[in-house]
């Protein structure tokens, strides 16, 4: 009887219009905590400066300084070279890839598309590492494989050129299945009888190819752009373990350099513009993205 | 003639095909390799292609210079702590906004998709100032809590949740039922893919983790394997045969996991944007 009662006292507790409350309670406080409140927080302090643990507002001072840091410059101008130059050459491996696994010439589809996505389980770190050995100067695989057919060993990560290059080595070999994989489930959508009508009308595969296969993937198309520039943008795993950031600066990324200014040398407020520069770029980027390719 | 040249097409579609195989996969051979030699032989010329003896060498320095069983512990404990409590929390969110109508709600859910667009790093000095406040460095809260409630998740889950009938919802009202039986027995047992999905993608954000990690994570014990291996890589030597071990260890876990559930797995990772 008593247990009878407290169900129906419960049931009035939790009834259709406040279980929703209820349900959302535990996202919306932690999201309070350790998103909402930390973006604020952030925001202010990048307007502050600090002696000791004490803070006190300076205005705009560490985005003044923060335009006129040279490693801030090189981090932004090392960023977006990594990202024009790999990009590009990932997704067209990953469409490449795509098609030809998608041709009904191809048997054992399981097999290559588990292989291909394999490097897409890899820790960035544990990928950053195989690649360490792989691409050491002195005795590395890849500099045997190159002299095999008469090339120089390459001082890949000591060169200022090369050590970017080595770096879009490993985002590519990471990334690539990732990516093809998508498109891949993106060819599966496109209707059979485009292809049929192509054919009769006497396109070939390569029309084909920039004619109906592309427009047809323009969404995932953009969804595969978007997502990989930001991720370029947030670039730290790679080049911390593979070169932090060196030689003199020609890999250090906007995000290591968030992490020495913050956590090597402690200016809060310093790392937090820079963060927020960061929000600035990638909001711009995206949006610009998402414009251009969404109109063509 | 045109069945000769689809038979060109073939074996070069197959031999392009086979060499990107190649190339995906000899990294890992080379890290298992590498696992087993001498830090000395992983560095000769030619090359070392076959295994060594040196696996047990590598594993006694490997547990001299980290207690490797309890970073890989630390690593399991958090990433399968953070999964579970992740997944039901954003169900339950994505369950809210799917089908209930309430105050505020399309302010909250127009919120929940701002913080989508925003990186990480932004929160990285208040969070961390939060984590010294409350004496939190080094400790498994540190890691799991400030990414716990998922935006991504959240908005994958209530997605999937649409499809759920009212109808099945409001006949088990109906029968008296409770609103949390109600979610717990009847709605989320519809929901297994999608949990499923968010449960891997979680799960391997966390196992993968480094940057979040390293800064709250200075004390040995309680490193994860991202930091470890950082660590390893740190040292004024590194010995690249016990380096070379605590990565392919790190992967080997993860590798089973994808090698039984590929399917699942892939379209987790992808974050259920890619449907099976």
């Amino acid at each position: 009887m008593k247990k009878n009662n407290s169900t129906i006292k419960h049931n009035k507790l939790i009834n259709p219009k406040t279980a929703p409350y209820y349900f959302l309670a535990p996202s919306v406080v932690l999201l309070v905590i350790f998103t909402l409140y930390p973006v604020i927080s952030s925001f202010i302090l990048s307007f502050q400066g600090m002696s000791g643990v004490d803070k006190y507002f300076v205005g705009f001072d560490n985005y003044i300084r923060l335009f006129k840091d040279p490693i801030f410059y090189k981090s932004l101008v090392n960023t977006f070279q990594i990202l024009i130059v790999q990009v590009p050459i990932m997704l067209s491996l990953a469409i490449l890839i795509a098609v030809g696994l998608n041709s009904s010439l191809i048997k054992f589809h399981g097999f290559f598309r588990v292989a291909y996505f394999l490097p897409a389980i890899t820790a960035l770190v544990a990928a950053s590492i195989i690649f360490m050995v792989i691409l050491d100067s002195n005795y590395g695989v890849a500099n045997y494989l190159l002299s095999l057919v008469g090339i120089d060993p390459i001082d890949w990560l000591n060169d200022p050129f090369w050590a970017k290059v080595s770096i879009i080595v490993v985002m590519t070999w990471r990334w690539t299945g990732y990516n093809m994989v998508i498109f891949l489930a993106g060819l599966q959508t496109i209707p059979k009888d485009l292809y049929e009508a192509a054919s009769i009308d006497g396109a070939g595969k390569v029309k084909q190819f920039f004619f109906i296969t592309i427009p047809q993937l323009k969404p995932v198309f953009i969804f595969t752009v978007v997502m990989s520039t930001i991720g370029t943008l947030q670039l730290f795993d790679e080049a911390y373990i593979l070169t932090t950031g060196g030689p003199n600066n020609a890999t250090m990324t906007i995000t290591l350099y968030l992490y020495e200014t913050g956590f090597k040398y402690f200016e809060f407020g310093y790392a937090s513009a820079l963060a927020y520069v960061l929000v600035v770029i990638i909001a711009i980027i995206s949006w610009v993205q998402m414009k251009v390719v969404g109109d063509s | 003639m045109n069945h000769n040249n689809q038979y060109v097409n073939k074996t070069f579609l197959y031999v392009v095909l086979s060499i990107g195989v190649i190339v995906s996969i000899l990294p890992f051979y080379w890290m298992t390799v590498g696992s087993t030699l001498p830090s000395g032989k992983i560095f000769s010329v030619p090359p070392t292609f076959l295994p060594g003896n040196h696996l047990l060498e590598n594993a006694k320095t490997l547990n001299e210079s980290l207690d490797f069983l309890k970073i890989m512990w630390n690593t399991l404990f958090i990433s399968v702590t953070y999964t579970v409590i992740s997944v039901l929390i954003s169900a339950m969110a994505g369950y809210a906004f799917a089908k209930f109508e309430f105050k505020g709600k399309s302010a909250m859910f127009f919120i929940i998709l701002c913080t989508l667009m925003i990186p990480f790093q932004v929160m990285l000095i208040p969070l961390f100032e939060i984590v010294v406040a409350l004496d939190w460095l080094n400790t498994y809260q540190a890691i799991i809590l400030p990414t716990l409630a998922s935006p991504f998740a959240i908005f994958l889950m209530r997605q999937n949740m649409l499809s759920v009938p009212l109808s099945i919802i409001e006949s088990a009202r109906i029968d008296g039922a409770g609103e949390f039986k109600i979610f717990f027995s009847i709605v989320l047992p519809t929901m297994k893919p999608a949990l499923a999905a968010v449960a891997i993608f979680s799960f391997m954000s966390q196992w993968n983790s480094l940057l979040w990690p390293l800064i709250t994570l200075n004390s040995k014990d309680m490193f994860t394997l991202p930091v470890a291996l950082s660590s390893l890589v740190g040292l004024a030597r590194i010995d690249y045969g016990q380096l070379m071990l605590g990565t392919t260890l790190s992967i080997i876990p993860v590798l089973i996991f994808f090698l039984i559930f590929q399917k699942h797995f892939i379209s987790g990772i992808l974050g259920g944007s890619v449907k099976e």
